[in-house]
Formats: structure tokens, sequence, C-alpha cells
């Protein structure tokens, strides 16, 4: 699976540069730039994000509470920094990666494949859907919006979207249609029900 | 696997066919004819008026995994010829390749009977209109028009090719869906030989869409937003 990146760091230097050296890479995109975490939580749902690159210094005291709020509403997130300044190593804690502001190209590559080889093994395990997964296939299958389906099951509309991902990550299905049939070959909805 | 930098304009285009298989299909989006014997990749360029280094920097595309040509790559390319090719690769996609694809599916749709051959037919259907919208009633009535405007040097006050960096979507994924359907989930007894042929058809022409829009996004893009600086 394509790694899909936003970036959040306010000087375009930094920022333009950084995403050069991602995009350049065949398993990674950057899908968005911003310059301040103030819609990060929005774009990594409409980008639909895994990583995120951030410059901490932007976060300033929020750091933690934001990165854990962040987290709890986006469970499959990775958090990379990018350190331009000397940072206290207490406020790097929340990442699972750094990057320096002085690292090559080289280096930044290395970096970015050590990340995403660790995601893919973490990745390889579960396989079945689980109840609460099967609840929210059928509500897609059925042509129900995201939203819809938050308000149905009593989910925020991030933790619905958490569960779509962990379906196709399973079923190896991304659209709303070939969820459809899945749904229909598996009997888990009524074949009479039109999709659309 | 050839590498860009290992792609020679001196090199036999003979050579670089048998280097990667999956390039012969692009000679005839190129316009290029077959029987080119033993010329060189520029010899057999300029006798069909396409650029050597368009040919070859999507050669690269095709045969080096997850290259993508950059901005400073683009400006030195003669890009004259890019929307011919991408036209004659939208009409090898719409009047070839889907074709062929639909005229598989609908004996495996045959077979399946009335449990599952309506729920296939109704995803096939849905897909070739997903299809149709990207490709014909989007980029070939409005996005190319618009670029084809901009090279005579006239603005569009309605269109930017921002937009269509935005809502370039790929078209990839309800096809390999449909190839996971028909491998994993379909029951097994049904035209399995049939089924793997397809499959086998979905995973080349799902490649070669990747690769097609990666020259859209890589070339394209930083091409008409060129031509759009270029205007007063």
């Amino acid at each position: 699976m394509r790694n899909r990146v936003i970036i959040c760091e306010a000087s375009e230097i930094i920022a333009n540069g950084l995403a050069e050296i991602i995009d350049s890479m065949a398993q990674f995109d950057v899908v968005a730039r911003i310059e301040s975490p103030e819609h990060l939580c929005e774009k990594i749902t409409t980008s639909d994000a895994n990583i995120v690159i951030i410059n901490p210094v932007l976060l300033g005291f929020l750091n933690k509470e934001f990165l854990s709020q962040l987290c709890k509403e986006h469970h499959d997130i990775h958090l990379i920094a990018i350190a331009t300044s000397y940072l206290d190593h207490n406020m790097l804690t929340p990442y699972s990666g750094i990057i320096e502001i002085n690292d090559t190209r080289a280096k930044v590559i290395s970096k970015m494949n050590e990340f995403t080889q660790s995601e893919n093994t973490k990745k390889a395990d579960d396989v079945e859907l689980t109840k609460r997964e099967i609840d929210v296939l059928v509500a897609v299958a059925k042509g129900m919006m995201n939203k819809e389906i938050a308000d149905m099951m009593n989910l925020s509309i991030h933790t619905v979207i958490s569960h779509r991902k962990n379906i196709t990550r399973k079923t190896g299905i991304k659209s709303v249609s070939g969820l459809t049939v899945y749904a229909l070959l598996n009997n888990l909805i009524d074949e009479n029900i039109n999709p659309t | 696997m050839v590498k860009k930098k290992a792609l020679s304009k001196d090199s036999k285009l003979a050579e670089l066919i048998a280097g990667d298989r999956r390039l012969l299909q692009l000679l005839p989006r190129f316009g290029i004819a077959l029987g080119f014997g033993d010329r060189s990749i520029e010899e057999v360029c300029r006798m069909n008026n396409v650029s050597t280094e368009l040919f070859l920097t999507i050669c690269a595309i095709y045969t080096d995994n997850g290259y993508k040509p950059n901005r400073a790559e683009i400006k030195s390319i003669d890009l004259g010829g890019l929307l011919p090719y991408l036209k004659a690769s939208h009409q090898y996609y719409l009047d070839e390749r889907f074709p062929h694809l639909e005229e598989h599916l609908q004996r495996i749709i045959k077979a399946s009977g009335a449990k599952y051959g309506p729920m296939l037919s109704h995803f096939y259907d849905e897909y070739k209109q997903e299809v149709m919208r990207h490709i014909k009633y989007y980029e070939e009535e409005v996005v190319f028009p618009y670029i084809e405007e901009l090279r005579k040097g006239q603005r569009s006050n309605t269109y930017q090719i921002n937009e269509f960096r935005h809502n370039h979507t790929n078209i990839q994924d309800t096809l390999d869906d449909m190839m996971n359907i028909l491998l994993k989930y379909l029951p097994g007894d049904i035209l399995p030989k049939e089924r793997i042929e397809i499959s086998l058809d979905i995973m080349e022409l799902s490649d070669d869409l990747n690769r097609h829009s990666v020259i859209e996004d890589h070339i394209l893009i930083p091409y008409v937003e060129s031509l759009e600086n270029a205007l007063p």
C-alpha cells in the first residue's frame, strides 16, 4: 500500500524541500502541505493520510495534548517530527520517527523506508473482520455515508473512517461498489437491496 | 527493470523493447510504426516525428517502478506530442482494453447465474460509468480542450489546471477491487480458467493506468502550469 503523507511545516522552503524528497520515493505520496496544525485533523480525514510529518515547534506547549487527541481520533496515523531546531527530549516522545533539518537526502529516504517496514510487519497479523467492522461494512454497502453511520452507531466520524480503513486493508477492497459486492457474496446483506 | 539513466537515445529500439515487453504497447500510442529494424531510438523517433526525450521519459515511467520525473527534467522536453499521446492512450483503453475485459466478464456473469450474475453486472456497469466520467466526459471533453486553447495562447476564465490536480481521482482502485472479487470472493467453481485469464488482464491494465496517471500528474500538470504562467 502506498503511504500518504501530510507535511505540516510553516517554512515553505523546508516544506517544499521535504516534499520533493518524499515525492521522489516510489511508495510515498505527499497528499497535502499545511502551514499550521489548526485543520490537521480534518485534513487527515479528507486526504486519507497515514503519515503526518510535523514540526513540533508549531504545537508549542499544546504538543502532547494535541497529539494524543489526534492519535485517539486516528488510530493508524503515524507521526514523524521534523526537527528544525533543538528540541527537548520530552517533546519528541509522541513521535515514531525524527527527521533532522541537516539530514541528507539519503538519510531522509532511509528513515522513511525504515519507518514503513516496521509499519507493514505490524499490519500483517489480523485478517478477520471484527463484529464492529462488519456492522460498518453492511452500512456502507447499503449506501450510507460516514456521517450517517457515525450517528446510527453512536461513534465519532473518525472512528467510522478508521473502521473503513481496516475493512479495506483486510478485504483488499476499496470502493463502495466493491464492498457492496463483497457484502452480498458473503451474505452479509440481502441481495434484494439495491445498492444505488 | 530498466533504469532511467540506462535508457540512451543511441540504444537500439529493439533492444529497449527486449528489455521490457510492456514498452511494446507504447509504440502505437506514439504513432511509431513497426518495421523499425535495427535503428536507434533517436532515429526511429525522428522518423516518426516523436520527441526522443518525451519517448524516453515515458518509457522510464513504465520500466522504472516509482520513477516520477521532476519539474527540472520536464522543462527541457518538447511536450508538443504529449496530448496526442495521452489521447491515443485513452482511445486504447476505451476502444480496446475495456471492451476486451467486458467480453470476458460477460461470460463470467452469465456463468454466475441468478445469484451472483446481477451483482457483478451492476458492479461493472457502475465502474464503466466511472471510467467514462473520468476519461471521456472530464479529461477528453473539459481538460484537453482547455489545454489546446492554452497552447493557442488563449486563457479560459472558467477553468484552471489546479482543478484537475484536485479532481484527478484514480480509476485503478475499483479495477483492483474487481480482481479481488473475481479471485478471492466469487465461489471457486465458476469459470476458474476465465477468471485467471481476466485477472492477468486486469493486473496489466491496472499497472498501465497507474503509470498513465503518473504521466498526467507529473508531466501534464507541470506542463500546463507552465503554459498558464507564460500567459500574461
